[in-house]
């Protein structure tokens, strides 16, 4: 992004690219760094936890390209929700994780061969495409300029109107995780005293309470 | 080198991506290793497509990433939910195990 930067006017542009260029290596190292320990931990609450310093580094990624809604979200989204549900799974499961790691070093040899084909694979891509002439035409949504509105407030005004229906089947899918997770592992455990209310209302008097003769000084 | 553009975003993502790929096979017999690198995955598709949203100034793309969020997050709970019931029918959880469904 050439020119000067709308929010930092007062910093050069040979200083900005190079605070930015800084920043960037930083934020990509750190992240890939992270990415290799979690696939290689020995223990999968280390894994856990580097992947959540792999998000904190990508969300840095994304503040860094002005996509500031999106590095929140996946600070918030990522790190407070799904890098604390694996923490929680991975720490209530008694698993004896040196067993699960048997094999590590047989997998490698196939493991880095596939790695690499793909990693060229992709490099070869990188090198070979152009994007289209006039790209400009083909935009679907004009980013607004930083100027006139903040990243958050051009998202939402398009997010609630035009995308609304990927909107609502996006939050449509999460009911549907959330009811499909509740019932997966709901259970109920014999031998546990539990109050059931319907039981309880539903009870009636012929079957709970029984009357007897009982003839006087005999007990019962 | 100094001048920051989309290819140095491209690059980063593609080796979260084969980093991802690779740990599925590094770690064949843990679960929990396997969605996490599903996880580098859906990260390393959301700088993509972030990347590609901020260099042809199209907003769209930073929504496509919303949504990959947000089926991330789906997929993450369900995963984890199936491998809660696994673990407790079978007291274990090594992939090389499940084929129960197998004739």
């Amino acid at each position: 992004m050439p020119g000067v930067c709308p929010r930092m006017p007062h910093i050069g542009e040979t200083r900005r690219m190079i605070l930015q260029a800084i920043s960037f290596y930083a934020f990509a190292a750190i992240t890939i760094a992270a990415g290799v320990m979690v696939i290689s931990a020995r223990n999968p609450v280390h894994s856990v936890l580097f992947l959540i310093l792999a998000f904190f580094n990508a969300a840095g990624l994304f503040v860094l390209l002005g996509a500031e809604f999106i590095a929140m979200i996946l600070v918030i989204v990522y790190v407070g929700a799904v890098a604390v549900l694996f923490l929680f799974v991975v720490m209530m499961l008694d698993i004896n994780f040196v067993e699960l790691r048997q094999g590590f070093l047989q997998y490698l040899p196939i493991g880095a061969l596939i790695g690499l084909v793909l990693l060229v694979e992709l490099v070869f891509i990188l090198g070979s495409w152009v994007i289209a002439a006039d790209p400009a035409s083909r935009i679907a949504l004009p980013t607004p300029a930083i100027t006139d509105t903040t990243n958050t407030h051009a998202i939402g005004q398009v997010l609630y109107t035009d995308y609304i229906y990927l909107f609502q089947v996006a939050g449509l899918v999460l009911l549907v995780a959330m009811i499909g997770a509740i019932v997966l592992t709901l259970r109920s455990r014999e031998g546990v005293k539990r109050q059931r209310i319907s039981t309880q209302v539903s009870r009636t008097r012929e079957e709970s309470i029984e009357i007897r003769d009982i003839k006087t000084g005999s007990g019962v | 080198m100094i001048e920051i553009g989309l290819s140095h975003y491209l690059t980063v993502a593609a080796i979260l991506f084969t980093l991802g790929v690779f740990g599925i096979f590094l770690n064949r017999k843990n679960v929990i290793i396997i969605l996490m690198s599903i996880e580098l995955i859906l990260l390393s598709v959301n700088i993509n497509l972030v990347a590609f949203s901020v260099h042809l100034n199209d907003l769209v793309g930073q929504i496509f990433a919303l949504l990959v969020l947000a089926i991330a997050a789906a997929e993450a709970a369900i995963g984890l939910a199936v491998i809660v019931v696994y673990f407790r029918n079978r007291g274990s959880i090594a992939v090389e195990d499940i084929n129960l469904m197998k004739g």
